[in-house]
């Protein structure tokens, strides 16, 4: 069978074909899984995720004008969803850095020691990040994500997330003075 | 401890790291699954809906009748009984005198 394209598929999904949308989640959910798991840990959260991601693309449809393709108005709804998600779950956040695994207080160790020979591709820096992330309100989290760990620009954020451009900025300034604040919690508890 | 170098370091440690965009088995099914079980439902729940509503209005509408039928004044001639005009009204040409048939 020829292959539908994009929008024929949207189109023949407003028209009542619900069946039509399945290509398209086939398509996408690898985006859609990867976005989650920027900002879930767990795996049933991230099926969670994914899939009101997709439900609400599906119910919201009709409001998909074409102007953009059809991943950015999709990325845009992962985006707000992961948010909300965020939301939704800021009571879990944990505040003390106890349960710091060895490895990880091997490598602020050698940081401590040599800040500039301590490897950031080790993984050991990348459990501390996501620790640091967890601990993070959701706006600072999801600004930092995007900003400087997606490295995207802040028009490109203020799209996605719904937010306005000064308002991204306010946040983003916001953001990095409370990762500065959780990295000094964490020097204090670990090195005083 | 320099914290801003601790926070680049962390940043790059973050920005390594390639999220995983594996997809769970079958996931395509179960969304479709779940927007045709979403659609049965919005439907019977639009005809409960219909149906509340009328069951609703039909309640207002007989309570309506009974109040207007309990507080407006009876009198106790029978003569502008409504049942008794509507039936002669039926009847009367039934009940034409048997004269007035005959030339």
């Amino acid at each position: 069978m020829e292959e539908r394209s994009e929008a024929e598929l949207i189109a023949a999904v407003l028209q009542g074909d619900s069946a039509s949308f399945e290509p398209l989640v086939v398509k996408y959910s690898p985006r859609v899984f990867a976005t989650a798991r920027r900002y879930a840990r767990r795996e049933s959260e991230i099926q969670d995720i994914a899939q009101e991601v997709w439900l609400k693309a599906f119910d919201k449809l009709k409001t998909f004008r074409g102007e953009a393709p059809f991943e950015h108005w999709l990325m845009r709804m992962a985006v707000r969803t992961c948010y909300d998600f965020l939301r939704g779950h800021q009571r879990n956040r944990i505040s003390s850095f106890s349960d710091i695994s060895e490895p990880e207080e091997d490598w602020l160790e050698r940081f401590v020691a040599e800040p500039g020979n301590s490897a950031e591709d080790a993984d050991a820096a990348k459990m501390l990040i996501d620790r640091v992330l967890e601990r993070l309100s959701p706006e600072a989290r999801l600004v930092i994500q995007l900003l400087e760990i997606e490295d995207r620009s802040v028009k490109e954020i203020a799209q996605l997330t719904g937010w306005s451009v000064p308002l991204v900025k306010v946040r983003a300034f916001r953001a990095r003075g409370e990762m500065r604040k959780i990295l000094a919690r964490l020097a204090k508890e670990k090195y005083l | 401890m320099n914290l801003a170098e601790l926070q680049k370091k962390l940043t790059a440690a973050a920005r390594l790291q390639t999220p995983d965009d594996r997809v769970p088995y079958a996931f395509e099914k179960r969304i479709m699954a779940l927007i045709a079980e979403r659609a049965a439902v919005s439907g019977r729940i639009l005809w409960a809906r219909g149906f509340w509503r009328a069951a609703v209005s039909c309640l207002a509408l007989a309570l309506v009748c009974g109040a207007v039928s309990l507080f407006t004044p009876t009198t106790a001639d029978n003569s502008n009984d409504l049942s008794q005009d509507f039936e002669n009204t039926l009847l009367a040409s039934a009940d034409l005198p048997d004269n007035a048939l005959t030339p």
